[in-house]
């Protein structure tokens, strides 16, 4: 699956990037992370707040850190 | 923060030890207002301004609910809701730059349009809550109230501005869905939220009360006696408050975000103290930059004057709050107050990197536009005020 983290690189983002990164080692699921940065492209999925995490194209949080619960819930589903 | 910049810092940190003459007298002097600078931002502001600010800013960021804001900006509302919740909303959304410009992008490529969102680019900045505490604060009340009110006129005019003259390509922009935070049951009454963020603001009013001039009579020294006790009374009931209505989950996010503000805040606050007092000094006393260029350049309230100030303003960085000591040491070396608000008003606003950025969210043509209209409007904002208490 895809998981993509999206926002400009403030301390949020990089925690939920971390949060998602543990969550992806820990379940073991076969995830490619990527993170974006470029207002645009953020702009471009319609998203205004960050940080947000889209999980194979469906927006799964926004302006806010997800728990590592939350993020599990979303990974495993698949 | 990336391997390469960590070098540069280091690399730029040692040449400025090895080449700057510490043992000429000047140098000393701007070395030693630099700290004397420092502390007195430490024994004034800290305590009883900056600290209570934060946790306003954390309660803010926290409690207030974004999405209640953010559906205005979408592309259905009203435009007239549009603009005036654009230049205003930055009081609740716009502590840190780093939402400021995804929102920017998602307003003007998804949402109401480019009129809302440069709107929201201008005002923003200056009218955070920190910012405000912090102008007022330190400049004095006029200069932190002509900043909020000139940035949020200023900014209506600038969306509408832009609006007009890009109206026509406003239709090719891309809709589809937009996705914002969800609205979450809080539990409490808009009352009980509206009473905790008043008391908050109140224990800052009362904590930072200014003393009085000497001899003066009447309500202000009578406040001033009190304010230990009006404010340690305020301190409990907000006690009451926390423990009565909110769970610990919120008290404990609403102190992380606080948290993030000073370390994000703090560091570079301090740095920009200490730059301003070895470059400019405290108000009477020298340092490395001679007074008489400052009021050379910037002096008075002429067009001239205004004009460099929001030009010089609109080109230099200034990280989050920065923009107050350094404006501190100007006024203090002979700045004209109309100046001052230009550089207020176009330097939080723009500056080169962010330029850039808005260059890549919508193009040279509307960037140089913006920014020759924001620059054009601070002058006139800055004469105006100028003019009115000069």
């Amino acid at each position: 699956m895809e998981i993509k983290v999206l926002g400009p690189g403030c301390a949020k983002c990089e925690q939920t990037e971390k949060i998602v990164k543990q969550a992806v080692s820990e379940t073991g699921v076969d995830a490619q992370i990527t993170k974006i940065t470029d207002a645009m492209e953020i702009a471009k999925h319609g998203i205004f707040v960050t940080p947000a995490v889209v999980v194979d194209g469906e927006v799964k949080s926004v302006g806010k850190v997800p728990s590592e619960e939350e993020v599990n819930a979303w990974i495993e589903k698949k | 923060m990336k391997e390469r910049t960590k070098l540069l810092i280091i690399v730029l940190v040692f040449l400025g030890c090895y080449c700057i003459p510490w043992g000429d007298a000047g140098i000393r002097r701007s070395g030693l207002e630099a700290f004397m600078m420092l502390q007195e931002y430490a024994r004034e502001h800290v305590l009883t301004c900056l600290i209570p600010a934060f946790f306003i800013a954390g309660a803010i960021a926290v409690f207030v609910s974004q999405a209640s804001v953010l559906k205005y900006f979408g592309s259905t509302a009203k435009k007239v809701l549009s603009y005036s919740v654009a230049s205003v909303s930055g009081t609740v959304l716009a502590v840190c730059s780093c939402t400021v410009l995804p929102l920017f992008a998602g307003i003007y490529s998804r949402g109401a349009g480019i009129g809302p969102a440069t709107a929201f680019l201008y005002s923003g900045p200056a009218i955070n809550v920190l910012a405000i505490v912090l102008t007022a604060r330190i400049l004095g009340w006029q200069l932190g109230l002509a900043r909020a009110i000139g940035a949020v006129l200023f900014a209506v005019i600038t969306g509408l501005l832009m609006a007009f003259i890009f109206r026509k390509d406003d239709a090719t922009r891309a809709t589809g869905q937009i996705y914002l935070p969800e609205e979450d049951e809080k539990g409490r009454t808009l009352l009980q939220e509206a009473l905790f963020m008043l008391s908050l603001v109140l224990i800052l009013i009362f904590a930072a009360f200014a003393k009085p001039a000497e001899g003066a009579t009447g309500l202000w020294p009578e406040i001033f006696a009190v304010k230990w006790y009006i404010t340690g009374a305020l301190l409990v009931g907000l006690g009451f408050m926390l423990k009565g209505w909110f769970v610990k989950d919120e008290r404990i996010t609403w102190v992380q975000s606080t948290w993030g503000f000073v370390k994000q805040i703090f560091p570079l606050l301090g740095a920009g103290v200490l730059v301003a007092g070895f470059m400019l000094g405290r108000p009477g006393h020298p340092a490395l930059i001679p007074e008489h260029y400052i009021q050379y350049l910037v002096g008075g309230n002429s067009v001239w004057a205004n004009l460099f100030a929001s030009v010089s303003g609109a080109l230099m960085y200034f990280a989050t709050l920065t923009e107050v000591p350094i404006l501190q040491g100007l006024l203090g070396a002979g700045m004209g107050k109309g100046p001052a608000l230009s550089l207020l008003l176009a330097g939080p606003a723009l500056s080169l990197p962010n330029m850039l950025v808005i260059g890549g969210v919508m193009g040279v043509k509307k960037t140089m536009t913006f920014s020759v209209i924001v620059v054009a409007l601070s002058t006139i904002a800055g004469m105006t005020y100028g003019w009115l208490v000069g």
